[in-house]
């Protein structure tokens, strides 16, 4: 392949003039449509090419409005100028609104589209050359923002590089300017080029043209095919297809080389706002592509499209993203206002760089604090209750074998900012590598099997590790499943298996490696500031794909801290860490932690014997646990010996976390450590710890209200979570995961307020958090202004200094995270509805894609949902809308006791109760045998998807599964 | 306000002649029989013997009022195409410019959602515009010409109003009550599919007063239709229990596939027109769409251009039937 003169193996293209587009293309409006002649820059007797592009200025013109500036857009290969059409009505009808006017030109490439045919080869630097020749025909004046996709981002961004005094801004959809030396190009862009193919792939056939085509998610409908078709009809037509395929530089000798690494350099030199907007399904432009200029342009805004592939363009609205992001860049609010959209606002610029100072701002301690600080103590930090003999490990070892593990991994070249993804099981051996990881800076990324292994792959993948440290199984699912980063293994294995595996390294070998480094007196690398990343962790995804939440060192801190302010978790609290996320935290709290013995796949399995023995370990005084686990404690209490019993009584606060659990579960467990106050959190993988309340607290919220009070669950991952009890007994999901990731968790009372709206009531808010509504208007979009008005519904708004940093590479999800949001300050939505009590408690009453709009007024599910659950023929209820917004039916769904075999209609009597319970029109009540749950907690139920299955029963279809 | 009320001795007009009757207007009344209600005048006369006596008993009936409420027309699932023509769109047409020439200022059309249904379900959509060629059956398709004929004639000084009230049922109900409550007794009446299709009724009371509402609105909001509902859709399997239930005779409980329902309907609509005027089919396709797919609707707009809002809910409807069932024994 490296053959410099590759057109040469293509039939010499044939040339034609120019023309317009035939009318009726799906989406085109003709009124676009425009020739222009060009004379060629540079060339020999006076050269001419005739252009076709789309252009929206006459459009803008008859509306009397004055363009803010041009989008300047260039397709790639093998698509044309249609590629852009929903840009340009977008703008146009933007425009006719009243918003800013933006002047969108759309060109056809040269040979491509309804362009000329040169019947010439037209390498990269020509036609770089030949969009600044048609700018100039068409005396563009800045402010310019260029748009490309595919070879077009290649060629726009050369444009950019050469139009520093125009360029305002750059766009790019998948797109690449660099192939490393070295590394493979993409499979099918090899294919096409093999000898004996690329001339028939892309010119005599239109394979290529169709291959592309079919990259569409969802496919894309005939109409539109027939408009990227309607300039590549015949094989003529198609030479620029085969040109512009040929002059990939695929080797270093590639004539277009030299100008791929000139426009590939210029980019790093860009400082205009940048935004890069990607479809991770795409074969040809990896998610590698999107690191490499994520690197060159580090000031760049991202979002990944979970779920769209290389025609982006026709797979996600690119256009409203792009036209809200201009937005925001040209009235200088919010995102463009801060070149770094990362910072944070509590961390002061002054928190950057120097370590100490920046920490004193920040109030709190570096994670790795009190590992220097007890350096040289023997008392105990970490405890596994392994079922041979329980490993005990001392803040001398565990601060000596961090430090290995960082030198090892720096040696290894493990580099600041790089990231590790964690698939070890709650250990010592995951709180030595984890304290060692972000001891150097390196950013470690935490998604648990709860996603489901395609979730997970999703997560790991889009989370893009330079380095994965597993024990076997996660290391298998990343061989299996081809995740990225190099491997190391917690455990040894043989030669054959690490090699399949890829393992690169073994925990031990890192240890020897590092202490071999700290031996001959390096250091560890500079500590990393209070603004660093430091973490990934990742959402549930019951409600969509999983999310990546980017926590900072100093953020981080602020969990911890909170965790010490709200429960006392401090130096020399002995914790039992039942709950991996916030027990992960007992060594940046100075807290001895010990990890009771229990199969953490299979959190139920936890007995109350072994947390007696794992609190009598270390006179544990503080025990979190998640609710599967307490589930089994209490179910195994009567094996407890009276030394257990004495050891328990030890026990001050117990906390569940991770999931639902009723208010009896909730009193069973607190029985067995009678000294013991009982919490449970409420917050989400974006805000851990956002508010606490006691059993106590439960007991007096359920008291406030009339009805009798049935415990309910509550919120996690900002998704509220229906009711987990079946009468009369609770039942807590089978497979709640332990959470070898994230977490926040709760557990809460069902109880209606005072309040008609009902709810869940998850306490007061904890200490450094503050929490206001934004109130739903008519059509329930949560428009008002944050407020601490009680009584009123609407979104629940969350301030911490221990809230996200923000969301990985999801712009569009960040700005809609943050809308709102005071100047200064860093609030985050948490799609949670509720409202806040005359006594400051919140009270949750579902999602917002949740709430049901309709004629009558907004109705939130909750407060249905626990009216129809006090009626004794029903386990659970799901309470959604069907219908258009504005007008929806309120529709229940429920599980019934006993429950049902089969799928059906309530019986009348069934349907008139339930009616009499809601209080409110029900038009329709379905009986289900079990309603769809997540993976992670089996208890939040995704309403929107019962929805849409509700839909199509009352609308006549037949009963499928929901 | 005088009032004429065409059609008065069926089950909705005798409702609708009551209530604009009882609000104090002079109402007088224009069909073949008897309204069979005090304190108007009924003048007898059929809408489409125009031959003889042009107009004669119409143009008397219309002369002097100041408003026309239209309802005559011939409702049945099959029959003589011929028949539906003359009737709703003949009919329609000659009340219409009858109402014009005697100087009526506002004129209410009583329509069908059916007009704007092209078979698929509607879940929550507001009045479209009725299409002739959509229709389906013969009702539907004349009902859909003659309102776009009434709303064609609207104009400042002759204000049009299109109501369309979805499955209007009660106490005294013979067209779809009794039907069902007989086919129930003699355990004929199945269920379309599985019964769960959401379907929007309108309780007769309700009905009438948007009517009237309508007439009232006219000044404001003519030349547009609006679709009446009870605002309650409930499955279809629940309806014909609550009024099964009413009647004190056993629901339906045997299924039929809600397809093979329509084909069976399609056959028997295309026999029955060959052989009109015996008794109405068991089964057309129009019904079996009606009764297997969903058909609610939008009522926000009606509610706030009527200034109306139903006041007797589902399940009090049910009750008054019920009463009504219990005072027959």
């Amino acid at each position: 392949m490296t053959d410099t003169r590759t057109s040469r193996r293509l039939s010499r293209t044939v040339s034609a003039p120019a023309a317009l587009p035939p009318v009726g293309l799906a989406g085109l409006d003709p009124e676009w449509s425009q020739l222009v002649e060009v004379a060629e820059s540079n060339s020999t007797g006076e050269l001419r090419h005739g252009w076709h592009l789309l252009d929206n200025g006459p459009q803008l013109d008859a509306l009397g409005v004055i363009a803010v500036g041009t989008i300047l857009c260039v397709h790639g290969n093998p698509t044309w100028s249609y590629l852009w059409r929903s840009l340009l009505s977008s703008a146009t009808d933007a425009a006719a609104s009243g918003a800013p006017a933006w002047r969108v030109i759309a060109v056809d490439q040269l040979d491509m589209g309804f362009s000329e045919r040169t019947g010439g080869f037209r390498p990269l630097a020509r036609r770089v050359q030949d969009l600044g020749d048609l700018t100039d025909a068409l005396d563009l004046a800045g402010p310019v923002i260029t748009l490309g996709h595919d070879w077009g981002g290649v060629v726009s961004l050369g444009w950019a590089v050469d139009h520093p005094e125009l360029l305002a801004g750059v766009m790019l959809l998948n797109t690449a300017v660099h192939q490393c030396a070295g590394v493979p190009i993409p499979a099918p862009l090899r294919l096409a080029l093999g000898r004996g193919i690329l001339g028939p792939a892309t010119v005599a056939t239109p394979a290529f043209l169709a291959t592309t085509l079919a990259l569409a998610h969802p496919s894309l409908s005939n109409e539109v095919k027939r408009g990227y078709r309607a300039p590549y009809l015949t094989s003529a037509r198609r030479g620029g297809i085969g040109g512009f395929v040929a002059d990939i530089p695929v080797a270093l000798s590639h004539e277009s080389r030299p100008e791929l690494d000139r426009i590939a350099e210029g980019a790093r030199a860009l400082t205009v706002p940048t935004l890069l907007l990607w479809g991770p399904r795409d074969p040809i432009f990896s998610d590698r592509y999107l690191d490499d200029l994520v690197e060159r342009m580090p000031h760049a805004q991202v979002h990944r499209f979970e779920g769209a592939g290389h025609l982006l363009a026709e797979d996600a609205d690119y256009a409203a993203a792009a036209l809200l992001w201009l937005g925001d860049a040209v009235s200088g609010s919010e995102a463009a206002s801060s070149a770094a959209p990362l910072s944070l606002v509590e961390l002061a610029e002054t928190a950057r760089g120097g370590s100490q100072a920046a920490w004193e701002v920040a109030g709190t301690h570096p994670l790795w604090y009190y590992l220097d600080e007890l350096q040289c103590s023997d008392e105990i930090a970490l405890v596994d209750m392994q079922p041979a003999a329980p490993r005990t490990v001392s803040w001398r070892l565990l601060s000596r074998r961090v430090r290995q593990i960082a030198a090892g991994l720096v040696f290894i070249g493990v580099k600041p900012g790089d990231r590790v993804s964690l698939l070890v099981p709650p250990s010592a051996d995951l709180t030595a590598v984890l304290y060692a990881c972000v001891r150097i800076g390196a950013i470690v990324v935490v998604a648990d099997a709860g996603l489901g292994l395609p979730g997970l792959t999703r997560a790991v993948r889009g989370a893009r590790p330079d380095c994965v440290i597993g024990a076997a199984p996660g290391l298998m699912a990343a061989r299996a499943l081809g995740w990225p980063g190099r491997k190391i293994s917690t455990a040894r294995f043989p030669a054959p298996m690490a090699a399949l595996l890829s393992i690169e390294h073994t925990l031990a070998e890192l240890t020897r490696l590092g202490q071999a480094r700290l031996d001959a007196g390096d250091a560890l690398p500079t500590e990393p500031a209070p603004t660093d990343a430091a973490a990934v962790l990742f959402t549930s995804g019951s409600t969509g794909p999983a999310k990546g939440v980017v926590y900072t060192h100093g953020q981080l801190s602020a969990v911890s801290n909170a965790l010490f302010l709200q429960y006392g978790v401090g130096v020399g609290t002995g914790l039992v860490a039942g709950f991996a996320p916030f027990a992960l935290l007992g060594p940046a709290l100075g807290a001895r932690s010990v990890t009771p013995d229990m199969d953490v796949t299979a959190p139920k399995t936890l007995t109350a014997t072994a947390v007696a023995a794992a609190v009598a370990a270390i006179d544990a005084t503080v025990v979190f646990l998640s609710p599967a686990a307490l589930v089994n404690v209490v179910a195994t209490a009567g094996a407890l010996t009276p030394t257990d019993h004495a050891a328990l009584a030890g026990v001050q606060r117990f906390l569940s976390a991770g999931a639902p659990i009723s208010e009896s579960l909730l009193t069973q467990a607190a029985a067995l450590m009678p000294q013991a106050t009982a919490h449970t959190p409420y917050g989400m993988t974006e805000g851990l710890l956002m508010a606490d309340i006691t059993l106590e607290g439960i007991r007096a919220a359920a008291a406030s209200v009339s009805m009798p009070c049935r415990t309910d669950a509550a919120a996690h991952d900002g998704e509220l979570a229906p009711s987990a009890a079946s009468k009369p007994e609770t039942v807590v999901p089978a497979s709640s995961t332990s959470g070898d990731g994230e977490t926040a968790p709760i557990a809460m009372p069902t109880a209606t307020t005072v309040n008609p709206a009902g709810g869940v009531c998850v306490g007061a808010s904890t200490q450094t958090t503050r929490i206001r509504i934004s109130a739903l208007d008519a059509s329930g979009a949560s428009v008002g202004e944050l407020s601490e008005q009680p009584d009123v519904t609407g979104e629940i708004v969350v301030s911490a200094p221990h809230v996200k940093d923000h969301y990985d590479r999801l712009w569009l999800t960040e700005r809609a995270s943050r809308r709102g949001a005071v100047p200064g300050e860093r609030w985050h939505r948490t799609g949670d509805v509720g409202h806040l009590d005359s006594a400051g408690r919140l009270w949750v009453e579902g999602r917002m894609p949740h709430v049901i709009v309709t004629a009558d007024g907004v109705v939130t599910p909750v407060g249905p949902e626990q009216r129809i659950e006090t009626l004794p023929d029903v386990a659970r209820a799901a309470f959604i809308g069907v219908g258009p917004v504005g007008t929806q039916q309120q529709v229940a769904v429920i599980e019934t006791v006993p429950p049902a075999s089969r799928m059906h209609r309530a019986s009348v009597s069934l349907a008139a109760a339930v009616r009499s319970a809601v209080g409110s029109p029900v038009a329709a009540v379905l009986v289900v045998p079990g309603l769809p749950t997540d993976i992670r907690h089996n208890s939040k139920i995704d309403r929107s998807r019962l929805s849409r299955w509700a839909t199509g029963i009352l609308s006549g279809g037949r009963w499928v599964k929901p | 306000m005088k009032v004429l009320v065409t059609g008065a001795s069926g089950f909705l007009g005798r409702a609708v002649a009551a209530s604009i009757s009882a609000a104090g207007h002079e109402v007088r009344t224009f069909q073949r029989r008897s309204s069979g209600l005090t304190g108007v005048e009924d003048v007898h006369g059929s809408i489409t013997t125009v031959a003889d006596t042009p107009y004669a008993g119409l143009a008397y009936a219309v002369s002097g009022m100041d408003a026309v409420v239209h309802l005559a027309a011939k409702v049945s699932l099959t029959g003589d195409p011929a028949e539906f023509e003359a009737v709703n769109v003949g009919g329609t047409h000659t009340v219409v410019q009858a109402a014009q020439q005697a100087g009526v200022s506002r004129f209410v059309y009583v329509s069908s959602p059916s007009v704007a249904h092209a078979g698929s379900s509607i879940m929550g959509s507001d009045a479209l515009p009725a299409s002739p060629k959509h229709a389906r059956g013969d009702y539907a398709r004349t009902k859909a010409r003659a309102e776009l004929l009434a709303l064609a004639a609207d104009a400042p000084k002759f204000r049009v109003v299109a109501v369309r009230p979805h499955l209007v049922w009660g106490p005294g109900d013979t067209q779809l009550v009794e039907r069902i409550v007989d086919r129930a007794r003699s355990g004929r009446l199945p269920l379309l599919g599985h019964g769960a299709a959401l379907i929007d009724t309108t309780y007769v009371d309700n009905a009438a007063s948007a009517i009237h509402a309508a007439l009232d609105a006219a000044a404001s909001v003519h030349g547009q239709s609006y679709v009446i509902t009870n605002g309650e859709p409930r499955p279809v399997a629940d309806i014909l229990a609550g009024i099964c239930g009413a009647a004190n005779v056993a629901a339906p409980t045997w299924r039929v596939p809600a397809s093979a329902a329509r084909g069976v309907g399609s056959l028997i609509e295309a026999i029955w027109r060959r052989r009109p005027g015996v008794d109405e089919p068991p089964m057309t396709r129009f019904l079996a769409e009606q009764l297997s797919t969903a058909h609610w609707f939008d009522q926000r707009r009606t509610r706030a251009d009527l200034g109306w809002t139903p006041a007797v809910s589902l399940d009090e409807g049910f009750e008054r039937l019920a009463a009504h069932y219990r005072a027959r024994l």
